[in-house]
């Protein structure tokens, strides 16, 4: 038997309260792509983190090569061939590819040969970038090109790459995908996080799945159904949210010519946007995060106001209107960003509750609370929707993402809005929770709510939503029905490969 | 090594703990800067306490507390509401001194008529002239977006200035000799602000502030406004998505603040002092500052807060004549009251933890 590349022998790392890792072992082989499975929180994170010297492990230990492997610090595992292309890019806008690419070494060569490596390099793995344009100026998929480019300077043995798909359309995930297989082809090892199951079957040779820190099995993706795996990784088994067949009603929510400039300095302007949404339709809107959809929900929920009849909610324009006079209204909304925007972070749960509910359910008389009703309605939230606390009176930061994105959807839902807009509803969320809140927006469609879902998530808008749409810096292409869409086709909605010219390999 | 470690929730004990360890903590440093004085530390501390309170001549100190302490918690209450929403006014002292302009003026536009009204046609003028110089920071960030920090602060001098000129000119007191200040308001009975019970210090101040920390009390806790002003402060994007409206805000919280600091200057002026003159302020609304802090934005905590600051007024003032000490070492030691109570605050929010260094 060959010896592998990586491998992990008994690794365990504990937080105050959590045990991210516990005994977990696995070998990573020379030219694999090994995929490393688990629902948030299983403890992926840390498991990189300590290949990559950033966390130290408690117990355990690695062998690269066979031999003792135990980075104190990033800088060393660098040295020992172990790259990292991080979910979040650390690039700076205002500098170019190359000055970016610089910054990130420890000696770097003059310029101009660096951009001559870096084309070389680019050209070689067919992902086309120029070296000296400005990095704010590119797409997501062409960022994660630079991050790329920056880890195969060091001509790594182990890339490892954390979720880089999330980021991406169908096509730019293609390219992504002939890449990796080069970079297998000529040798090079890749440990690939994701929870997205079907990319999985398509690249990975071998996958190890984690749930709550422990290594609960391998598998073989290509021979295994992606419902086994996701059953593996939730450790029961899976309700698919189910809907029934229904009739929609009138129109709900009409919006014409809607276009908004962007209210910061980073933000999308919103572009001639038009979508009718009738009561008892989910309209599900994919795109790329950052084009547009956190100003269509502030546009949406009231926070942006806009021309009155750019918005009508049964016939009635609301433009104008700020939020509270919306949710009088029956029109709701749940944002993306839990803290800070959907919940105050040191405020109790209940004070969550009046946070939306004070107008529909009447939690305040001539201005003041009342507090007791409010607790109950809190209450409501917390039992219906299962949330995990030991009682209202807790901070919103105290709960887990998961917990409290089930209450800030459950505080809208129970409301029974006559419109909901929601903007990543089970980002970050386990895989049971997000169930749960499907079945719950599905459920209020079925009762002739009309549902706006913005997702980034195209897996759950084709699961839950009736018709499609795309935002693609701030225009929404028009919406088409969701039964019969191909991948393809929803690719080309979302702005297909922005302009990357396509691996030529 | 010694980690902070982020609790899951504000701890309710620390919150509360964190005044009295930073009292304490002010009184061992400062027991210790007052021996590098070559003081006796004790009885510097117990001179500061104890003195005002239970000492020889305390018949005198009590009723001074409440005459210190009114206008601190007066003005510290309005700067709370403000504060608890991230609204920063800290020209409190400017907005004293036009209330007690206004109110004073309004009063002396009587002299010498005797008649019921007057006096409260004085309290709305003094408010009204707090209300006003504070609108100008708060008109100007809403329609220009201005910082009202600096605003507010830039307008206490432009006010002090107003003061010296009205001291001199529009309010001098016809009969006084050509010297510099206003007819006493003390001598005008129809103005005055008389304590109402002999001797107690009781004034309409102390009663007007009492009532101010019940109703921002009630406000905070109970209603829609002040659960709107603290989720303004705590999550300003969740505000704006509750529908709060942050110009409205603005208006209010500056305005309320300002009226509150002007009752403050107008009750001074009417009762203690008596007389418009250019040495009249003393920098309450900038102490009033540190009280808010101190009573932890709480309107009970202000109540205590104000208390204890006039405390340490007062003593500072006996320890200066009894002891020799230097009024800086009373400033320094008020500073450390505010410092201690802002470091300690970290403990409601983090917990230390002793971490072990990890194994390289």
């Amino acid at each position: 038997m060959t010896t592998p590349l990586l491998s992990l022998q008994g690794l365990t790392k504990a937080y105050p309260g959590v045990v991210a890792n516990d005994q977990v072992s696995f070998d990573i082989g020379e030219g694999e792509v090994h995929a490393l499975l688990g629902e948030n929180g299983a403890g992926k994170s840390t498991l990189v983190k300590m290949i990559y010297g950033l966390v130290k492990p408690d117990s355990g230990t690695m062998l690269l090569r066979g031999q003792p492997f135990a980075p104190p610090e990033p800088r060393s595992a660098r040295a020992d061939g172990i790259a990292m292309v991080f979910q979040h890019f650390s690039l700076f806008d205002a500098l170019n590819v190359a000055e970016n690419i610089a910054l990130g070494m420890e000696n770097p060569p003059p310029m101009g040969d660096l951009a001559s490596r870096i084309r070389e390099v680019s050209e070689a793995y067919g992902l086309p970038l120029d070296p000296f344009r400005t990095v704010g100026d590119l797409s997501a998929g062409e960022r994660q090109r630079v991050e790329i480019i920056r880890c195969l300077l060091q001509d790594p043995k182990l890339l490892i790459m954390d979720e880089p798909t999330s980021v991406l359309t169908p096509q730019e995930v293609d390219i992504l995908f002939e890449t990796l297989n080069k970079l297998r082809s000529e040798g090079t090892s890749i440990l690939y996080i994701s929870h997205k199951l079907e990319e999985i079957r398509t690249l990975c040779d071998h996958a190890t799945i984690l749930r709550l820190g422990k290594n609960v099995g391998e598998c073989v993706p290509a021979e295994t159904s992606a419902r086994d795996m996701a059953e593996m990784m939730v450790g029961s088994t899976l309700q698919t949210p189910e809907r029934s067949g229904r009739d929609f009603g009138g129109v709900a929510l009409d919006v014409t010519g809607l276009s908004v400039p962007s209210p910061s300095e980073f933000g999308t302007a919103l572009k001639n946007i038009h979508m009718t949404v009738r009561k008892g339709e989910v309209l599900g809107i994919g795109g790329v995060a950052g084009n547009g959809q956190d100003e269509l929900l502030g546009v949406l929920s009231g926070e942006i106001l806009t021309a009155a009849d750019a918005i009508k909610f049964n016939g009635q324009r609301i433009g104008k209107l700020g939020p509270t006079a919306r949710r009088k209204l029956g029109v709701l909304t749940a944002p993306e960003e839990r803290l800070g925007h959907a919940a105050a972070p040191d405020m109790s749960l209940t004070e969550n509750a009046l946070l939306t509910g004070s107008v529909r359910e009447r939690l305040e008389s001539n201005g003041f609370l009342k507090w007791a009703e409010t607790k109950s309605f809190a209450e409501k939230i917390i039992s219906a929707f299962d949330v995990r606390t030991p009682g209202p009176e807790n901070a919103a930061r105290s709960l887990s993402g998961g917990n409290l994105q089930k209450f800030v959807i459950g505080r809208e839902v129970l409301q029974n809005p006559d419109v909901l807009v929601v903007n990543q509803p089970t980002w970050g969320v386990d895989a049971a929770a997000a169930a749960a809140i499907r079945q719950a927006i599905l459920d209020l469609a079925a009762k002739g709510t009309a549902v706006v879902c913005i997702s980034q998530d195209l897996d759950e808008l084709m699961e839950i939503s009736d018709s499609f749409a795309a935002l693609n810096e701030g225009r929404l292409s028009a919406p088409r029905p969701t039964t019969g869409l191909t991948v393809d086709e929803i690719g080309l909605m979302m702005g297909g490969a922005h302009g990357m010219e396509v691996a030529h390999v | 090594m010694i980690v902070l470690e982020k609790r899951p929730q504000p701890s309710k004990a620390w919150s509360y703990a964190t005044p009295l360890v930073a009292v304490l903590a002010t009184m061992v440093f400062g027991g210790v800067l007052f021996t590098i004085l070559g003081k006796n530390p004790i009885e510097a501390i117990g001179t500061i306490f104890w003195e005002p309170l239970f000492g020889e001549f305390a018949f005198y100190y009590r009723p001074q507390l409440l005459v210190k302490g009114a206008p601190l918690v007066l003005i510290a209450i309005g700067l709370s509401l403000g504060f608890r929403a991230g609204i920063w006014n800290i020209g409190a002292e400017g907005q004293y001194i036009m209330g007690a302009i206004f109110g004073a003026g309004a009063g002396l536009a009587f002299y010498p008529l005797d008649a019921f009204y007057i006096f409260p046609i004085m309290v709305i003028s003094g408010a009204f002239g707090g209300w006003l110089w504070a609108m100008i920071p708060a008109f100007l960030k809403v329609r220009f977006g201005t910082n009202e920090i600096l605003v507010s602060l830039m307008l206490v001098y432009v006010a002090e200035q107003m003061l010296a000129s009205v001291s001199l000119g529009l309010l001098k007191n016809p009969e006084g000799f050509g010297f510099p200040g206003s007819r006493n308001l003390q001598q005008y009975d129809s103005a005055h602000n008389a304590e109402l019970i002999a001797g107690s210090g009781m004034h309409w101040g102390v009663v007007t502030a009492l009532i101010a920390v019940i109703f921002a009390y009630v406000l905070l806790n109970r209603h829609m406004l002040g659960f709107h002003i603290r989720l303004t402060g705590e999550a300003p994007r969740a505000a704006k998505f509750a529908g709060v409206n942050p110009a409205r805000l603005i208006l209010f919280c500056l305005g309320l603040s300002g009226a509150l600091a002007g009752l403050a200057g107008m009750f001074e002026v009417s009762g203690p002092s008596g007389v418009v003159s250019i040495d009249f302020n003393v920098g309450y609304g900038f102490t009033a500052i540190i009280v808010a802090f101190l009573g932890r934005l709480h309107p009970v905590g202000i109540l205590l807060a104000g208390g204890l600051m006039a405390l340490t007024y007062i003593g500072g003032e006996i320890a200066q004549s009894k002891l020799g000490l230097p009024a800086a070492a009373i400033q320094v030691f008020q500073g450390m009251l505010l410092f201690f109570l802002l470091a300690f605050d970290l403990l409601t929010n983090y917990r230390i933890r002793a971490a072990r260094s990890e194994v390289a």
